[in-house]
């Protein structure tokens, strides 16, 4: 069984779903609980369309149906988990009855999918950013992992969680410490032993604080503590929840580099912009999959002129800042993070050669790899820490409904295009009918409105003008749009930056909007 | 699945059609209803295993779209697409794939008439051109546009040959058969149907005209047809009829298949293949059937007759319909399969009326369905029409049918009896082969081996047509000669100089009349480099212009391709051309060259082909050129 929460895998990762594919057609069932009948939704045997933000109510309810119905594997929680009695009386309250309410989905449908889950000999549960783009991200994510650890369905072949990651190396970045707490191999760098360590290789002091998210950096800015931004292969100008306070901050800054392959609209208001290579042809190095399989990347063409690759841009510019790197070699600067991160030690090139990718944790040169990041879980006896329950609270939205902004808008993405449309924009799709805002059939005729014609949206943050599309799949009182067009429909404009505190994610899920018609000088 | 539709919205009417088919309306918004009063439910369910489990229902609703509206439009095609969860192409592929489905808007009457060569004998082109004149052209509205005709493929009535039939769209849909066929006739029943006057039978089934034999004492096969009017079940007992089911209760299915294997019985479709292997194969499966619950086994009986100049399983099953439920329900014993199909080609009304009316008779009498006669068995037979695609006879052409795909055929192996329909382990047998099996059980398979010759053994079908005196449906033991065959049926017809002899239909071959004392078996036919087939026997009379006649099998074939392998595709139409070209005494390259190059094309099908019709396409030419200088 495959379980997509808050994911549209068949538009957003076309590929991933080919082989969701395949397994349905080998017999697996696939259950989708998402907002929006998606294209995958239509795939799926049951789809829950449940309130945008009411994931927690959804998951608790279906944990104590499972516990109710004594479908749980107390063996895998006695043997592995924590806090079990404690998740079990928080979420007695969540009643089917109660989260029909609370979700708008049949309490029978929930129950349908509570025990497809718990009774399915292996099941995976996927989620995307329908789970992690709200203010409350964390919990939301901590909410499914209950389900898991209460089913057991976690650390097993063909059982387990799985965020599908948004590109190729999402993960790569995580695994070489492009987080703010983090150094690579995901160590902290609050910890004095650890960072003692990366300092006496490095030969150099390292801030003994964590850093800040994006959106702490857009505060900082905000405050006038940051003032020179170094900015690689993002563009928050057009990506960043409530773009025009984005972009007011980022146009205050003293200085900005943007080191990009293309030339962005944050590269627009860079004081410096240096081309960079592209990664997955021009560039040496390797790349982490959502399976935590590090694969080689090879330069296949060479770059075009004026274009440098990114470790050569900042190796030239250590050697300007008084520090001499020697030459850049992927090779050399892998073999130094094996040294680092023990999670990485036992990939040598060679081997990474041999096996096609290997995936982490790999302690030393002997060590396969595991397949199964949570395997450990079902060791006798176990390995490491238990598992532990977290009793969440459901919590809405923060940009909340009300008479004069009384519809709910949630964005996503479409299949023939990507973000901001930095890279899928200059290229044609047959696909590609322009930004709209999708609405319920039922809306537009209360709105009085016909496909195609320009509406007026608006938000407590700012307004754009869209054409209208009509989608049975959405129901009345939820409208979609994406940011796949800024320069068209500049749909951060409205979305609320309200940040999840753990994550640093902005609830670009949901934003309350108000529909009017839009009459053209 | 995510369907990506057109624009195009059905009409209320084709909304009619596809819900009466499918026994309802929609469930929600999604599956093509209407918006609910009081809201959607904010769950839905479906999935692949249900839209894989409703695709059979496909050729069906199409069907039902065709019969109502006479046309099958984009917005139907959506609509249809939405409640089967079908992609939309595949609708469009499988609607485009029959010939008596129109994509095109059309008048609600249509005649099909048949030019085809057994009709060519008897005045088909007249025909056609009389109507050209009276009518108007071929495939343009006539009738003040409340009609028109065109021209179609063998009909399977070439026994009362020219043959026309006359198809209404509507809420009543209706289809009634005109042979023999003159212009009066068809131009009056065009005008009745198009003001709603018809005839209340599809057809009348006339044994003197269509069994001569009929009444003889000899008959085994026919003996019923003619003295069970409107066939009735109580009739068809009386005369005999049920007695071989129960004594194969008794036998039980090894005793069946003891008798069937004692009997020798060679498949009457075409391929001679031994009925009882296929039997056997599926008995020998029985114990998986009962460790796992999904696993069936299937019973098909072929009756898509659609080779030209066959018409022998249409006067049975409208004549003894019972005989071919109560031959399936003996294979369904002895093979373990508990559900049947008959696949019956869609040109055939007054046999689809029997067959039905049969099988409710036989369903009301606990002669199908579960304990059939309290024995435990539990069979059940469904009749499922083809639309005009003659490579639905090719066995696993039909499995893709009856599921609701293109029927095109599929490699072997795996063989229909390891994976076959819904690829569970199925048994094809003929309509006559069906028949033959009654009787087997009834006389015992060594008895019935007596019958015939040593390696051909039973009774024999014949369809004779074309330039015969008599011509008809006729039986006679395996190893009859064909002079004999033709003296039953009193002689020559035309000129009384006979020219050439078409054994085995369009996939057949010619023999000349110096043949004429061959035994019609298998390995007596095979022995002159000919072919039994179907059984046709259609002869030609030396007013004929046998290129002609040649030149229209090829375009049969071409227009019968289902274009999936190349050899096929591609040959059929280069031997057309080719053809084509000889005739009109403007060949590439010198005749000998163009007779080269078609020869090495017949090989090329042959050796390449996937499926029989590829095989056999030049199987007709070949066997004329070798006899005769056609093109000199």
């Amino acid at each position: 069984m495959i379980l997509l929460w808050g994911s549209n895998a068949r538009e957003t990762h076309p590929i991933f779903f080919h082989h969701v594919l395949k397994g349905i057609h080998n017999g697996a069932k696939l259950y989708v609980i998402d907002p929006r009948r998606t294209s995958s939704a239509q795939w799926a045997d049951t789809w829950l369309g449940l309130e945008v933000g009411s994931d927690i109510y959804l998951a608790n309810a279906m944990g104590r149906e499972i516990i109710n119905a004594g479908l749980a594997n107390t063996k895998f929680i006695e043997h592995a988990t924590s806090g079990f009695e404690a998740y079990r009386d928080h979420v007695q309250k969540f009643t089917l009855e109660r989260a029909e309410c609370e979700t708008g989905v049949p309490a029978a449908a929930i129950k349908q999918v509570a025990h497809a889950y718990a009774g399915a000999g292996r099941a995976q549960l996927c989620w995307t950013l329908g789970i992690t783009e709200h203010h409350n991200a964390v919990d939301n994510v901590v909410a499914l992992i209950n389900l898991a650890l209460l089913t057991g369905h976690i650390g097993r072949y063909g059982s387990g969680v799985c965020p599908l990651r948004g590109q190729n190396n999402v993960q790569g970045g995580g695994d070489m410490g492009a987080i703010p707490d983090r150094l690579p191999g995901f160590q902290h760098v609050e910890n004095d032993a650890l960072r003692g360590k990366f300092e006496k290789i490095w030969g150099t002091k390292i801030p003994a604080r964590k850093g800040w998210h994006i959106s702490h950096m857009l505060d900082a800015m905000e405050r006038g503590e940051l003032t020179t931004l170094y900015c690689l292969g993002e563009n928050p100008a057009d990506s960043e929840a409530d773009r025009h306070r984005a972009l007011k901050l980022l146009s205050g800054l003293e200085f900005m580099v943007v080191q990009d392959l293309f030339y962005t609209k944050t590269a627009e208001l860079a004081d410096v912009v240096l081309p960079a290579s592209a990664g997955w042809c021009e560039s040496e190095g390797t790349v982490t999959s959502s399976e935590r399989r590090v694969q080689r990347v090879r330069a296949a063409v060479p770059m075009p002129p004026g274009v440098r690759d990114d470790t050569e841009i900042i190796f030239d510019l250590a050697r300007r800042l008084g520090h001499n790197w020697g030459e850049p070699k992927a090779e050399c600067i892998w073999n130094e993070l094996r040294l680092l991160s023990p999670m990485n030690a036992g990939m040598s090139y060679a081997r990474l050669e041999e096996h096609g990718g290997m995936q982490w944790p790999c302690y030393d040169e002997q060590h396969p790899g595991e397949m199964f990041l949570h395997g450990r879980l079902w060791n006798d006896p176990l390995i490491g820490p238990r598992a532990p329950f977290h009793a969440v609270e459901s919590v809405e939205p923060v940009d909340a409904l009300d008479q004069q902004f009384p519809i709910r808008l949630t964005t996503g993405r479409r299949l023939d295009s990507y973000n901001t449309g930095v890279q899928s924009g200059r290229l044609n799709s047959p696909l590609r009918n322009g930004e709209t805002i999708d609405l319920s059939p039922a809306d537009g005729r209360q709105y009085n409105l016909h496909e195609g014609e320009k509406v007026r949206v608006s938000s407590r943050r700012g307004s754009v003008v869209a054409p209208v599309r009509f989608d049975s799949g959405l129901r009345p009182g939820l409208a979609f749009l994406t940011m796949h067009f800024p320069d068209q429909v500049a749909t951060n404009d409205l979305t609320i930056d309200a940040v999840d505190p753990l994550s640093g994610t902005s609830e670009f899920k949901a934003t309350a909007i108000r529909i009017e018609k839009f009459l053209e000088q | 699945m995510d369907l990506h539709l057109t624009g195009d919205r059905p009409t209320p009417e084709e909304k009619a059609a596809v819900d009466f088919e499918l026994g309802g309306a929609p469930e929600s918004v999604w599956e093509g209803g209407a918006p609910a009063e009081d809201g959607e439910t904010w769950s839905s369910s479906g999935g692949n295993q249900k839209a894989e489990s409703q695709r059979h229902l496909l050729l069906p609703v199409l069907h039902a779209i065709q019969n109502r509206i006479g046309w099958i439009s984009h917005g139907a095609m959506n609509y249809i697409a939405l409640r089967l969860d079908v992609p939309p192409a595949e609708v469009y592929g499988v609607a485009s794939f029959y010939g008596m489905f129109s994509l095109q808007p059309r008048p609600a009457v249509v005649a099909h008439v048949c030019d085809d060569i057994a009709c060519m004998t008897r005045g088909s082109e007249e025909l056609c051109d009389q109507l050209d004149t009276r009518l108007g052209p071929e495939n343009l509205p006539c009738a003040g546009g409340r009609a028109m005709w065109v021209r179609s493929n063998c009909l399977g009535l070439c026994e009362r040959a020219p043959a026309v039939l006359v198809v209404k769209a509507g809420q009543k849909p209706q289809q009634r058969v005109l042979a023999p066929a003159t212009t009066d006739r068809v131009q009056s029943m065009i005008n009745d149907a198009a003001n709603d006057v018809m005839p209340a039978a599809p057809d009348v089934l006339n044994p003197q005209l269509s069994v001569p034999q009929e009444g003889s004492p000899k008959l085994v096969l026919l003996r019923r047809v003619g003295k069970n009017n409107a066939p009735e079940l109580d009739g068809y007992q009386r005369l005999g009829g049920y007695e071989a089911l129960r004594k194969a209760f008794d036998l039980g299915p090894e005793g069946v298949l003891r008798e069937m294997n004692a009997s020798k019985l060679l498949g009457r479709g075409g391929a001679a293949f031994p009925a009882a292997k296929k039997w056997e194969a599926l008995h020998l499966q029985r114990d998986l059937l009962k460790s796992n619950p999904k696993r069936k086994h299937y019973l098909i009986c072929n009756a898509d007759e659609s080779e030209p100049g066959t018409f022998k399983d249409r006067l049975i099953m409208e004549g003894d319909p019972f005989a071919v439920l109560e031959g399936m329900t003996i294979a369904a014993l002895a093979t373990g399969a508990e559900r049947g199909y008959i696949y019956l080609r869609g040109e055939y009304p007054l046999a689809a009326q029997r067959i039905a009316a049969a099988i409710e008779a036989a369903r009301w009498e606990g002669f199908l369905g579960q304990n059939i006669q309290c024995s435990g068995l539990n069979f059940d037979i469904e009749l499922r029409r083809g639309a005009g695609a003659y490579i639905c006879g090719e066995e696993t052409a039909l499995f893709n049918s009856i599921e609701g795909h293109r029927g095109e055929p599929r490699n072997k192996p795996p063989f229909p009896t390891q994976a076959g329909l819904f690829r569970q382990p199925t048994v094809v047998n003929n309509v006559e082969t069906l028949i033959n099996v009654p009787v087997i059980i009834k006389q015992g398979g060594a008895a019935y081996a007596r019958v015939g010759t040593e390696s051909s053994t039973g009774p024999r079908l014949f369809c004779l047509c074309g330039h015969v005196d008599r011509p008809g449906l006729y039986e006679a033991p395996m190893g009859t000669t064909l002079r004999q065959l033709l003296t039953m049926a009193g002689g020559v017809a035309g000129t009384g100089r006979l020219q050439a002899i078409l054994l085995g239909g369009a996939a057949g071959t010619f023999v000349s009349p110096k043949e004429i004392d061959v035994p019609l078996t298998f390995e007596g036919t095979r022995a002159i480099g000919a072919t039994l087939g179907s059984g046709v026997v259609m002869l030609f009379d030396d007013s004929i212009d046998l290129k002609r006649i040649l030149l229209r099998i090829a375009a049969f074939f071409r227009h019968e391709t289902c274009g999936q392998c190349v050899p096929c595709r591609v040959g059929v139409v280069r031997q057309q051309e080719a053809l084509q070209r000889l005739i009109d005494n403007r060949p590439m390259g010198s005749k000998a060259d163009e007779l080269v190059m078609l020869k090495e094309m017949a090989q090329a099908m042959r050796d390449a082909s996937i499926c029989g019709l590829g095989q056999t396409a030049a199987s007709a030419l070949e066997s004329a050129l070798q006899r005769w200088n056609v093109f000199a």
